[in-house]
C-alpha cells in the first residue's frame, strides 16, 4: 500500500512535456532513423527487388528469344505505354485493396468514362472537354461506389460488381456499340511521336506522374497512412478517431479519377472511344497489385510493386506476341505466376512471422 | 488544450471562498449509463465518478460491464441514456475523437493497434504530425514517439519498427505512449498489467503514479486485488451491468468486501428444491488426474446420474482455470495429463467429437461467439450438432428437423415458440435455452454448463435454474461452473472449491455458505493460508 498526498489544484495541470504537444526534440537514443542497411533489410523493399529480379529475367527471356525487336527502343515504348493505361488504374486500386476493399468496376468505368468522352457533343469541346468529361465520369462512378460502401454499408465485392454491370450498360447505351472516333486533333496529336518527351510517349509520363504522386499519397501524407489503418485494423481505426467511413468513401473516388485518367490515355492510344474498352481490367488490376505485395485483406500496401506487377504483365504479353505465341498460353502463364507470387508471399511472411 | 480557461470555468460554479476546493468537484461523472445490445442489457444504470488525480479502480468479473463501460467513456458506443459531466458540463461523447478532443485517452487491451504500421505510425495514429495538414513529418513523429518510449522507460522499443513484430509487453507500451501522446486528462487503463511481467508492473505504477502527480485521473481495471491495494484511490464495482458500489476508498475497504461485492453476497434469485441424494445412481462421468499444465492441477471428480456438481471460483481473479476444466473435459483442449471416461468408457483425449459421441454436451461461457450460428434460425442452431439424423442420402428431412427442435423447445419453454425465429433477436435466456436444447435433441447425457447465466437478465435467471434442475431430475449429469457464488451454492448437489486449477474443498452444498468459500478463495490473496478451515 503507497500513500501519496492528494493532489493540490496546481498540481492538476499536466506538465508540458506529459501534454504530448511538443516532446523534446532529439532525446537520447532511441529517435535516430534507421540506418539504411536496415531500411534495405525491409520486407517490402526485399519483395519489389524479387520482382524487379523477375522482369529482369523476363527482359533476358526477350532480349534471348527475339533480339531484334524486344529490345528496339520502339519495342520499350510499345510495352510501356500498354503498361501506362492498366498501371494507372492499378494505383488506384492499390489504394483500394490496401485499404481492406475492392474494386471490381475499373474496366467498366474506363469503358464508360472513355465513351462519355468520346461523344459528338462532348468533342465540341476539344481536348479539355474530353479531359474534363472522362475524369468526371471517372469520379462519378467512384463517389457512387464509395457512398455504397461506406455509407451504404454494402460489401465492396457487390457494390463494385452492381458498378461493373451498369457502367458496362450505360456505355453499350451510350455507343450503342459503335465505335466512337475522335476527331479532336489535340488529342490524336499526343499519341504521335511529335508528343514524345525525350523519346518518351506522353502516356507513360502521365503513368509515371500517376505512379509518383500514388507513393507520395501512400508513403508521405495522413491519407495513406490512414488508408493502411482502415485496412489493417478497422477497428482500431476507429477507436484512434480516424472516420473511417470518410476514408473508404475516399478510397472510392481516387480509384475512380484513376479509371478517369486511364480512360484518357485510352482515348489517346486508340483514337476512338468504345463501349468493350478496358475489357477485364479488373482481373489485370487486382492480379498486378496482389503479384506486388499488397494484402488482398488489407493493412499493407506497395505502390512500387503494383507497378512492377503491371510491368511484368506487360512484359510477358509482349514477349509472347513477339513469339507468335496464342493468347490463351499468355493466360496460362498469368495464372500461374500469380500462383508462385502468392505461394512465395506467403512463405515469406511465415518466416518473418506476420507483419 | 486551453487549460488555463477552463481551470477559470470550473470555480464560478463552487462558492468563491471555496475556490480551494475545486479539484473536489469530480473530473467526471457518468449517471445512470445504460447500453443494450440486441439479447443483453450490458450496462443497466451506471454510476461513475472520478476527481482529478486519483486511481480509480473500476472492478467486476468477466462480463460485468467494465469494457462496454470503457468503450462508452472512449466515445466508441453510444449510451442508450444517462449522463456523462465532464469537468462541470454536460458532454456527449459522440465518436472517439470527440472523446480525444476532451482529453479522455484510453488504452485497451491489444484491440487499439495496427500491426502493419511502425510503433511510431500507431502513436500517432489519427492525430498525425503533419506539415501543411497532410504531409506526414516523419522524422519528427519518430522522435516525438522515440521520446514518449523513453518517458515510459522503454527507450529499447524502436519507433520505426512494425508493430507486429512485437512481444505483447511492448505493444503494451506503445499504446500507452499512444495515449499519452494525446492532451490527456484522464487515462482509462485496461487490464494494464495483464501482459505485463512484474518489473514492468513496476515501472507501469511508476507511470501511474507520475501522472496522478500531474493531476491526470487514472481508471484502471484489473482483476489483480493487490495491484489495486498498491496503487488504487478508489474503486468502483460492477456487476451484471450496474455498478453495486461507487468511489469507495480502497484503503477503508477490505478484500472480502470487494470480492463480496463483485460475487454478490445477496440472494437475489429463487433456486428450485434440491431432489433427495441419489446415491444409488450410476456414475456417468470420471476423470482420473486429468490436468494441464499451467492451466489446473490433476482433478479426480465422478458425476452421478441426476447431480448437478458446481466448481466455484473467481473468474479471472486468481486463474481459477475452471472454463479450462470444462473444456478439457470435452476435448476442446488437450489434457496433460490423466483420462476422462463416461460410463466407463475412456474418451479419446483431446477429441471434441469423441466427447460428443459419447454423450456429453458443453453450453460455453461465450455463447455468442462459441455457442450460436447468429445469422441461422432457432432450429438451425438447435439441430447443428444433431444433422445426420434428419438426413436422408444427404438431404435433410426439414420438415422432421422443425418437428423435434419444437418438441425439445417446448419443454424448455423456449420462447418466442417458433422454431423459425432467427436466434440473435432471443433474449439471452433464450438462447441458452436454444443451447440446451441443442444438447437434449442428442440424447445427451453430461451437460457441461460454463457460466449459463452469463448475459442473461436477472429476471429470467430463476427460469434457468428451474430448467436445469428439471433436466437433472430427468437423469442429466450436471458440471456447472459460474464466478456466481450464489449460483452455485443455491444450484449444484455439490461444490468443488478451485483456487489456481486446484480442489481446495469439496462438500455437498447445502454445508458450505459463501463466507467459508470467501475464505477459502482469499487464501490465494494473503499469500498465506488462513488460520485453518473452522473444525466443522
Amino acid at each position: 500500500m503507497t500513500q501519496r498526498p492528494v493532489s493540490s489544484p496546481q498540481r492538476a495541470v499536466p506538465r508540458p512535456a506529459s501534454r504530448g504537444k511538443r516532446p523534446v526534440r532529439g532525446g537520447p537514443a532511441g529517435g535516430r532513423p534507421p540506418g539504411p542497411l536496415a531500411r534495405l533489410g525491409r520486407q517490402a523493399d526485399v519483395r519489389n527487388l524479387s520482382l524487379l529480379g523477375v522482369l529482369a529475367i523476363l527482359v533476358a527471356v526477350g532480349g534471348v528469344t527475339e533480339p531484334d525487336t524486344f529490345l528496339a527502343g520502339s519495342n520499350l515504348q510499345l510495352v510501356l505505354t500498354q503498361a501506362s493505361i492498366i498501371g494507372v488504374v492499378t494505383v488506384g486500386m492499390t489504394f483500394v485493396i490496401a485499404g481492406g476493399g475492392i474494386d471490381l468496376s475499373v474496366g467498366a468505368i474506363v469503358a464508360l468514362a472513355s465513351v462519355w468522352a468520346t461523344t459528338v457533343a462532348t468533342q465540341e469541346y476539344g481536348f479539355t472537354g474530353i479531359l474534363f468529361t472522362a475524369v468526371v465520369v471517372g469520379v462519378g462512378c467512384g463517389l457512387v461506389n464509395g457512398v455504397l460502401v461506406a455509407y451504404g454499408g454494402m460489401v465492396p465485392f457487390i457494390a463494385t460488381l452492381a458498378m461493373l454491370a451498369s457502367a458496362r450498360g450505360l456505355a453499350l447505351q451510350i455507343t450503342d456499340g459503335r465505335t466512337q472516333i475522335v476527331t479532336v486533333d489535340a488529342v490524336l496529336d499526343m499519341g504521335t511521336p511529335g508528343a514524345y518527351v525525350l523519346g518518351i510517349p506522353p502516356l507513360v509520363l502521365v503513368f509515371g506522374a500517376v505512379t509518383a504522386l500514388g507513393w507520395l499519397l501512400l508513403n508521405r501524407t495522413t491519407f495513406g497512412r490512414r488508408t493502411l489503418a482502415v485496412g489493417g485494423n478497422a477497428e482500431a481505426a476507429r477507436l484512434a478517431g480516424i472516420d473511417i467511413r470518410r476514408q473508404r468513401l475516399h478510397l472510392y473516388v481516387l480509384s475512380g479519377l484513376c479509371c478517369g485518367i486511364a480512360a484518357f490515355l485510352l482515348i489517346i492510344l486508340s483514337g476512338s472511344g468504345q463501349n468493350t474498352n478496358g475489357n477485364l481490367y479488373e482481373l489485370d488490376a487486382i492480379a498486378a497489385v496482389i503479384i506486388g505485395g499488397t494484402l488482398l485483406t488489407g493493412g499493407r500496401g506497395t505502390i512500387v510493386g503494383s507497378v512492377l506487377g503491371v510491368l511484368i504483365f506487360t512484359t510477358i504479353t509482349n514477349i509472347f506476341a513477339l513469339n507468335n505465341l496464342q493468347s490463351d498460353v499468355q493466360q496460362i502463364a498469368k495464372g500461374a505466376i500469380i500462383v508462385a507470387a502468392v505461394l512465395l508471399q506467403h512463405r515469406t511472411l511465415r518466416r518473418t512471422g506476420g507483419g | 488544450m486551453p487549460f488555463p480557461l477552463g481551470f477559470l470555468v470550473v470555480p464560478m460554479s463552487v462558492p468563491s471562498h471555496r475556490a480551494g476546493d475545486t479539484v473536489r468537484s469530480p473530473l467526471l461523472t457518468m449517471s445512470d449509463i445504460i447500453k443494450a445490445f440486441p439479447g443483453v442489457r450490458a450496462l443497466d444504470g451506471v454510476t461513475l465518478q472520478v476527481q482529478a488525480g486519483e486511481v480509480h479502480c473500476l472492478l467486476g468479473q468477466n462480463g460485468a460491464g467494465k469494457s462496454t463501460l470503457i468503450k462508452v467513456l472512449a466515445g466508441a458506443h453510444r449510451p442508450d441514456s444517462g449522463t456523462v459531466i465532464w469537468r462541470g458540463e454536460e458532454v456527449v461523447l459522440r465518436s472517439p475523437i470527440a472523446a480525444m478532443r476532451l482529453g479522455i485517452a484510453t488504452i485497451y487491451q491489444e484491440l487499439d493497434l495496427v500491426e502493419g504500421l511502425s510503433v511510431a505510425e500507431n502513436v500517432f495514429l489519427g492525430h498525425e504530425r503533419t506539415a501543411a495538414g497532410f504531409v506526414i513529418r516523419r522524422r519528427d513523429t519518430r522522435v516525438a514517439a522515440a521520446e514518449l518510449l523513453r518517458r515510459l522507460g522503454h527507450e529499447e522499443i524502436d519507433a520505426s519498427r512494425a508493430v507486429g513484430e512485437l512481444p505483447a509487453a511492448q505493444r503494451q507500451i506503445v499504446s500507452m505512449a499512444r495515449a499519452l501522446s494525446h492532451d490527456v486528462r484522464l487515462i482509462v487503463m485496461d487490464e494494464p498489467s495483464a501482459a505485463l511481467d512484474p518489473d514492468e508492473t513496476e515501472n507501469l505504477f511508476r507511470i501511474v503514479r507520475e501522472l496522478t502527480a500531474d493531476g491526470v485521473a487514472v481508471v484502471y481495471i484489473s482483476h489483480r486485488l493487490e495491484e489495486i491495494r498498491r496503487i488504487g484511490d478508489r474503486v468502483t464495482v460492477l456487476k451484471n451491468g450496474r455498478s453495486v458500489a461507487g468511489g469507495l476508498a480502497v484503503e477503508e475497504t477490505p478484500d472480502r468486501e470487494i470480492i463480496a461485492l463483485m460475487t454478490g453476497r445477496e440472494i437475489e434469485h429463487v433456486f428450485p428444491g434440491r431432489s433427495a441424494p441419489r446415491q444409488s445412481a450410476p456414475t456417468v462421468l470420471r476423470t482420473r488426474g486429468l490436468a494441464r499444465e499451467g492451466e489446473f492441477a490433476p482433478l479426480d471428480l465422478e458425476l452421478r446420474a441426476g447431480e448437478i456438481v458446481g466448481l466455484a471460483g473467481l473468474a479471472g481473479l486468481v486463474g481459477s482455470g475452471r472454463s479450462e476444466i470444462l473444456e478439457t473435459i470435452y476435448g476442446a483442449r488437450r489434457p496433460s495429463a490423466g483420462e476422462v471416461s463416461v460410463d466407463g468408457r475412456r474418451l479419446r483425449p483431446g477429441s471434441v467429437r469423441s466427447a460428443v459421441a459419447a454423450g456429453l454436451g458443453l453450453a460455453p461461457e461465450e455463447r455468442k461467439a462459441q455457442g450460436l450460428f447468429q445469422l441461422e434460425s432457432v432450429t438451425r442452431n438447435v439441430s447443428v450438432s444433431t444433422l445426420s439424423r434428419f438426413a436422408r442420402l444427404g438431404w435433410s428431412d426439414r420438415r422432421g428437423e422443425r418437428v423435434a427442435t419444437k418438441a425439445v423447445t417446448r419443454e424448455l419453454s423456449l420462447r418466442p415458440d417458433d422454431p423459425d425465429v432467427l436466434i440473435r433477436t432471443l433474449s439471452g435466456g433464450n438462447q441458452q435455452k436454444a443451447v440446451l436444447a441443442r444438447w437434449l435433441l442428442r440424447d445427451c447425457r453430461v451437460l457441461l454448463l460454463d457460466e449459463p447465466t452469463r448475459g442473461v437478465d436477472v429476471g429470467a435467471r430463476a427460469e434457468l435454474y428451474g430448467v436445469i434442475r428439471r433436466l437433472a431430475d430427468a437423469g442429466l449429469a450436471v458440471l456447472l461452473v459460474s464466478s456466481e457464488l450464489p449460483e452455485v451454492l443455491g444450484l449444484a448437489d455439490r461444490v468443488l472449491v478451485l483456487r489456481e486449477g486446484r480442489v481446495v474443498d469439496a462438500a455437498p452444498a447445502p454445508d458450505l455458505d459463501e463466507n467459508r468459500v470467501l475464505d477459502l478463495l482469499m487464501a490465494a490473496h494473503a499469500d498465506t493460508t488462513p488460520p485453518g478451515t473452522e473444525p466443522s
